[in-house]
């Protein structure tokens, strides 16, 4: 089976935790994950500038170690990622920033990487958002 | 044949961000020519109210880019009359033209589509 997975809402949600866990189980069953999609306030997981205490959990260290581990396709939407300060070295110079923050083993692209993906898939499932 | 999608929006316009970017995801997929419809339900059926002040919070009037949905090939847009009549909008004047479905329709909706996506 095939999946795509949207993440809507920020690292500190448990719902953003839930999507980890979701993601670890379609690949331990053997499934594949065509592309993971940030959307909403799930782009601000993807950031590289997020410091917790020692005795927390980094929910969006995980899910960067998730996606290097498995090589998996992690799209965050282009738009909904800078108007919440999330940028990489392109948009940062195009924009005048001074921070680039897009952790690596996320792509800046548009909302058609998510179109795109679910016309691969089987299964669409999302976690988070309002 | 393409995979189709109903988008279920439930956010007020007002109420931050979350109703302008669930619009964002159905005007990307008629840019690529892929089927979506939309179901206003909950609080996101504010979003169809007729004569909107959003000038007032210095925001641009969402209502526009709904009524804009038509030319970008989102042709079909539905709205339980449940919802609407939760909120005591029944027999208010909607800016935008959709289909008004009872319960059983709307679950009757959901079946037809290969995914639904709520934001």
């Amino acid at each position: 089976m095939k999946f795509v997975i949207s993440v809507l809402s920020a690292s500190t949600a448990p719902s953003t935790r839930r999507a980890l866990c979701f993601a670890q189980a379609v690949l331990a069953a053997g499934h594949e994950i065509v592309r993971v999609f940030f959307y909403q306030d799930g782009v601000l997981t993807a950031s590289d500038s997020i410091v917790v205490a020692q005795d927390q959990q980094n929910i969006a260290k995980q899910w960067q170690a998730f996606i290097a581990e498995n090589q998996l396709d992690a799209v965050v939407c282009i738009a909904a990622a800078l108007r919440r300060g999330i940028l990489d070295q392109a948009e940062a110079q195009r924009y005048q920033r001074d921070a680039v923050n897009l952790a690596s083993g996320y792509q800046l692209s548009g909302l058609g990487q998510l179109h795109d993906a679910l016309q691969q898939a089987d299964r669409f499932i999302s976690f988070g958002g309002e | 044949m393409a995979k189709s999608v109903l988008l279920i929006s439930r956010q007020a316009p007002w109420a931050g961000i979350g109703a302008a970017e669930a619009l964002d995801i159905a005007l990307a997929a008629g840019a690529f020519g892929l089927p979506l419809s939309m179901l206003f339900m909950d609080d996101g059926v504010f979003q169809l109210l007729d004569q909107q002040n959003p000038q007032q919070l210095a925001q641009k009037d969402l209502s526009a880019n709904l009524q804009a949905l038509p030319i970008f090939g989102i042709e079909q847009l539905y709205v339980s009359e449940h919802c609407l009549s939760e909120r005591g909008l029944d027999n208010n004047a909607l800016a935008v033209a959709v289909d008004r479905l009872d319960n059983q329709q709307v679950q009757q909706l959901i079946r037809q589509y290969d995914y639904v996506m709520t934001l």
